[in-house]
């Protein structure tokens, strides 16, 4: 097992830049996703990691030894692909003992590796099978046995799921992260699924234009996000954001927005003072806000918000509002029990310890 | 739903046949337009020479291998055995050379590739008429006049554009993601491409190897030009039959069908898969 430290990639092809400067350390043991909509570079990044791609400029250090410009055999790395590339004139047996038998291990313990790592998977039961006989979900198992059975120091997954369909999908998420936590590899994992991302990873690196946002655990980026991107970018339905004004009023520092204001408490006026005047957008996510008279009692302080409503989705577990505030809507996560009509009007109330302030021009987060 | 009965119209069913018998005699028009000649060229090649020139006689009933045997003893052996060794060197050369070409374009992105494609294509356009003679007295400066290495080569020129488009249409076909794969898992490019995209583009790699025997077996012009004692079959049976007797020149291209006929029944399901089926 190993660290992996990223030290200023940079990437191009051609004419453009994929990958602008990234930096990222993976501790020993620890899983890491990227995630980022398509062409943010994130499976560049992992290339990178794997040596399949040179970096234009940067180093890629595998604990304490630079391994750049070493070819991918030279790393002690293994890969799960995106289409498997689980070799199709191989049986699964071949399949999983390839990578040994390179390796030139004894034949003996070729044969137990593979057992442990089929039984590992439950595909003990296929390995004289060729891949084209397995359905896409049992390709994925192979993969994922070829694998770990070289027992690589760093194990990097290139959306392995997203060819699966969804019970299957959330059935292999939580199976790949006990099997990660079982034989302790460090592993990087790429994804643009916000919901595996935050299920699986230990910590997240969000990706955008070839640039990580920020890094940190699930609940550090869902509660913290650095900025609007990824603010956005997690949770589901969005956040709202609403641009907003700084100004001082007669009972106190107050947001103004087109449609309505927001008096802030002491300890987030003091923060938001030296913006006076100024353009902020605040962020609030349709989770933290509740119609009138559904607020948790565990919510100490909210902000009220008159509307009507305009649009109801009911999902069963949840009832998503949105809200005409006069200019713009708001939409609002309620309780599946919750019912309301569209048209009616409604009063929803915000919940102060929850809301995100971002300066408008650098989109980063001051609150 | 089952047990209800779909009725068909008289027209429907007459369309019906008439398309049916359409169909039919159009294939039959394929067949015998294929078929015929070589069955006749294979008749007349071994019939007795006084059947042959009876009026009376379509379809010989009496049969000899005297002329195929005359041919054979003639010089259509070894020429025969020339063609061979001259294809070999061939598909050797064109696939020495045209490999690694067709996997560079497959795999690698580079600056002119697409012109450079393009010149490659228009090498086939280039008659072979006009370097004929400039290419001989070449090769007697080489020393390669009348050699089977010098027709071979000269075939490789011929061969070598199509060897390099459809390798590199049959790699492409190959998913990196195999090769990347094994590079991960433990080998080099080169080991990469030998135990993993090769064993997969065998089929397609085989099939472009027969088609460039068959392109070399079938060239004369060139091989007549190249060789005087040396020749290859095409060439051999091309100077010999021009004042022969018709049946030693049904003999002849009897000699020139049958291995190629038996090559592609061997080859025919390569050929299906080269040209229409996808690799997987």
């Amino acid at each position: 097992m190993v660290d992996v430290h990223l030290r200023g990639i940079v990437k191009r092809f051609g004419r453009t830049i994929a990958l602008r400067g990234i930096d990222l350390d993976v501790e020993d043991g620890e899983f890491v996703v990227l995630l980022g909509p398509s062409g943010c570079g994130k499976t560049t990044t992992l290339r990178i990691i794997a040596g399949l791609e040179k970096p234009t400029k940067g180093k890629v250090i595998f604990g304490n030894r630079d391994v750049t410009y070493l070819p991918p055999r030279e790393r002690n790395i293994s890969m799960v692909f995106q289409s498997y590339a689980v070799w199709p004139h191989m049986k699964v047996y071949d399949n999983i003992a390839f990578p040994l038998k390179i390796k030139k291990v004894p034949k003996e313990e070729i044969d137990r590796k593979v057992k442990w790592a089929a039984e590992l998977l439950q595909i003990s039961d296929l390995l004289d099978r060729y891949p084209h006989q397995l359905s896409g979900g049992q390709r994925q198992r192979v993969a994922v046995a070829r694998a770990i059975v070289v027992e690589p120091q760093v194990l990097l997954m290139d959306e392995p799921l997203s060819n699966l369909d969804a019970l299957l999908r959330v059935k292999m998420r939580s199976e790949l992260k006990k099997l990660q936590r079982r034989i302790k590899v460090t592993t990087i994992y790429v994804t643009h699924d916000q919901v595996e991302a935050m299920t699986m990873g230990d910590r997240i690196a969000v990706m955008r234009n070839g640039k990580i946002m920020q890094i940190g655990t699930p609940t550090e980026i869902y509660h913290k996000p650095a900025n609007i991107f990824v603010a956005g970018f997690i949770g589901s339905p969005q956040m709202n954001f609403i641009d907003v004004t700084v100004s001082e009023e007669a009972d106190g520092l107050t947001l103004v927005s087109e449609d309505f204001k927001i008096k802030l408490p002491p300890d987030i006026a003091e923060i938001v003072k030296q913006y006076m005047g100024k353009t902020l957008v605040m962020g609030i996510r349709p989770e933290h806000i509740y119609p009138e008279g559904f607020v948790p009692s565990n919510v100490k302080r909210t902000a009220r918000i008159n509307g009507v409503v305009d649009f109801v989705e009911a999902l069963g577990s949840d009832t998503i509002i949105h809200l005409n505030t006069g200019s713009r809507i708001i939409v609002v996560k309620a309780s599946g029990t919750y019912n309301t009509n569209i048209g009616e009007e409604l009063t929803i109330e915000l919940d102060l310890d929850k809301i995100h302030i971002f300066r408008k021009d650098t989109e980063e987060a001051i609150l | 739903m089952s047990n209800e009965k779909i009725l068909l119209s008289r027209g429907d069913i007459i369309r019906y046949y008439t398309y049916r018998i359409i169909l039919a005699g159009l294939v039959i028009i394929a067949v015998v337009w294929v078929a015929l000649p070589f069955i006749m060229t294979i008749l007349y090649a071994l019939a007795d020479p006084a059947q042959y020139y009876d009026p009376r006689v379509i379809i010989p009933t009496s049969y000899t291998l005297k002329h195929v045997n005359q041919l054979l003893i003639l010089g259509a052996y070894q020429a025969t055995i020339n063609s061979v060794i001259v294809a070999l060197i061939t598909i050797g050369f064109s696939f020495l050379i045209g490999l690694p070409a067709g996997y560079a374009f497959a795999r690698y992105r580079f600056r002119g590739k697409d012109s450079l494609k393009l010149f490659i294509v228009a090498l086939r356009m280039f008659p072979m008429m006009v370097i004929a003679v400039p290419l001989l007295v070449l090769y007697f400066k080489l020393g390669l006049a009348d050699t089977l290495i010098g027709i071979g080569l000269a075939h490789t020129s011929m061969a070598l554009p199509f060897v390099i488009l459809i390798t590199s249409s049959i790699i492409a076909g190959v998913r990196v993601d195999y090769e990347e794969a094994a590079m991960v898992f433990g080998l080099s490019r080169i080991g990469a491409f030998f135990r993993v995209t090769l064993p997969l583009a065998l089929p397609g790699l085989t099939a472009a190897a027969i088609f460039t025997f068959i392109m070399s077996w079938n060239e004369v012009f060139i091989a007549a030009v190249l060789s005087f004692q040396n020749r290859t079959l095409p060439a051999f049976i091309l100077n010999l039959i021009a004042g022969s007797t018709d049946f030693i020149k049904f003999a002849g291209a009897f000699i020139m069908v049958i291995p190629a006929l038996i090559f592609v029944f061997i080859a025919g399901k390569y050929l299906v898969r080269m040209w229409g089926i996808t690799l997987k």
